[in-house]
């Protein structure tokens, strides 16, 4: 069975709450912060969320991207050394 | 500065690629605008590292990449701004835009709907197109185990694909009833290829229980989900899982359209036979006219680009193959409609809105005959987040029949300096985003 990434892809390094997440080259930070199991976000009555809808419209994925607040993070592709973080 | 257009674009799905392409053939200069980075919109996302296995894809951006049409990703419309005019934000730059057109051609597509259930704020609870989406944007979900329910085609697909990149799925719950499918499969019997399309998937699903007339009651877990609850409507049993992909068909997104004033009726924009709206020059393709599938948004996406471009004679050999796709379509929205118990299935403190955690409690407290989307707004902060409501919005139509009728700037939230910084250099120092490095 073929995965979702081929055997040519190249991988990069992001930190998630301070830890380092390797993943393939393209990927996006809400498939980062998934893979290192973290929430993207905690909601307005403390619960943890992650990702929703996957495609930027639920806003559910919302966390700090090189400590901008807020970056839909399905929507933002990964860059070699950023740094991202669960929203509070 | 500002780009000036004799035909802008906007969405990059199957729709707005046949249209802009239509459109540059015959000679018209046109811009396309999508907010993801590549061109293909929902249906056509590509895999990280992994081509999209799809011919009618291929070509079609073979054709639109011929076309001339110039792409410009990464932007979100986010207003109208003057007339013939809008402005769309680049998050990566955090820059604006102007974009001016002599005719506009809205193909924004359609969306999942969601429908509140106890538990469906836990992580681990997605979408259906949605686990897909992330899937294919770098998600592992090999060795997950995986429950899928909602309704709808894409049930099936997704499945299949998550199953390709190496999930276990448990089961996959349809809540329609075998019956209305099954009149439904009747019709598709007229259409060999698309039979073809649901035998593959059949065949990559074998041996994975597909059941009709179940649904989702409730997920469980403390800060992730453990498991699903279903039912059957007679009764219900737990399946232990690590994701659930859930999602009630699709909705048409119709804010852009809503916001440039064109008449939308049942949550559908309005078009006449040559995919113009009711306001002369705007006109709408794919699923914003109503959800028919990829077929039908090529068809009314070369409808509407040859149109726009003057080529009416020819745009009218292509009406009866749309309007085929068309009558598809309803059939298919009519097979997959909603069950009732679907719309019940919130307890009194089940999140209805997530961005503003409002409890359903809060919102019945506000559901009488005379109440509506604003009153609750108001009252209760219901659709005042962040997604505007996209999310909720849609769950209370199907659940109250409130609808959402107030769309206004931003269409998606930007910072406030960006609404506020001086129109006539907005386009310095922006970072381009040229066709190249985009797709």
């Amino acid at each position: 069975m073929p995965d979702a990434v081929g055997p040519a892809a190249k991988f990069i390094t992001v930190t998630v709450n301070g830890r380092p997440v390797t993943l393939p080259e393209g990927s996006t930070v809400a498939a980062a912060m998934m893979n290192a199991n973290v929430p993207c976000r905690i909601s307005e009555s403390g619960e943890p969320r992650g990702p929703l809808c996957g495609m930027g419209i639920c806003f559910e994925c919302r966390a700090l991207v090189d400590g901008v607040p807020h970056r839909r993070t399905c929507q933002v592709v990964c860059q070699a050394g950023m740094t991202v973080e669960t929203q509070g | 500065m500002k780009r000036t257009f004799d035909i802008v674009v906007v969405g990059a799905g199957p729709a707005g690629l046949a249209a802009a392409t239509a459109a540059a053939r015959a000679g018209r200069r046109v811009a396309v605008i999508d907010e993801n980075a590549r061109v293909g919109g929902q249906i056509w996302r590509a895999g990280v590292g992994k081509p999209h296995a799809s011919s009618a894809r291929d070509r079609a951006i073979a054709e639109f990449d011929a076309s001339g049409a110039e792409l410009f990703a990464g932007r979100e419309v986010v207003d109208a701004g003057a007339p013939r005019e809008l402005r769309a934000w680049i998050d990566a730059a955090q820059k604006r835009e102007t974009f001016a057109f002599v005719q506009l051609i809205v193909a924004t597509g359609a969306r999942e709907r969601f429908l509140p259930f106890p538990g469906w704020t836990l992580p681990g609870v997605f979408g259906a197109g949605g686990l897909q989406a992330l899937m294919r944007s770098g998600y592992s979900v090999r060795g997950k185990r995986v429950v899928v329910a909602g309704t709808g085609p894409l049930l099936l697909a997704v499945a299949a694909h998550l199953k390709q990149d190496g999930a276990q799925i448990v089961s996959i719950n349809e809540q329609a009833p075998m019956g209305r499918l099954a009149k439904f499969g009747a019709g598709l019997l007229l259409r060999p290829a698309k039979i073809f399309q649901g035998v593959g998937l059949r065949a990559a699903l074998a041996g994975i229980p597909y059941r009709t007339g179940c649904w989702p009651i409730d997920a469980e877990g403390s800060e992730r989900l453990t498991a699903v609850r279903l039912s059957n409507g007679r009764r219900i049993w737990a399946e232990r899982c690590d994701l659930l992909a859930c999602g009630f068909h699709l909705t048409p997104n119709t804010e852009l359209a809503a916001l440039l004033g064109c008449a939308i009726d049942e949550g559908v924009v309005q078009v006449d036979s040559n995919q113009q709206t009711s306001i002369a020059g705007i006109y709408c393709a794919g699923e914003s006219t109503g959800v028919a599938g990829v077929d039908s948004a090529m068809l009314q996406g070369e409808i509407a680009g040859l149109a726009a471009a003057g080529l009416r004679q020819k745009a009218t050999r292509l009406y009866s193959k749309r309007d085929a796709e068309g009558a598809f379509g309803r059939a298919m929205n009519r097979a997959f409609a909603l069950r009732h118990e679907v719309l019940s299935l919130a307890k009194p403190d089940t999140i209805v809105c997530r961005c503003e955690d409002v409890t359903f409690s809060e919102l019945q407290a506000q559901a009488s005959p005379h109440s509506g989307w604003t009153d609750a707004k108001l009252q209760t902060r219901c659709g005042m987040g962040s997604c505007q409501g996209r999310v909720c919005g849609q769950s209370l139509e199907a659940i109250f029949g409130w609808r959402n009728r107030s769309i206004r700037p931003p269409l998606f939230p930007i910072p406030v300096a960006a609404m506020c910084s001086a129109p006539l250099n907005e386009n310095e120092d922006s970072i381009p985003v040229s066709q190249e490095t985009s797709r």
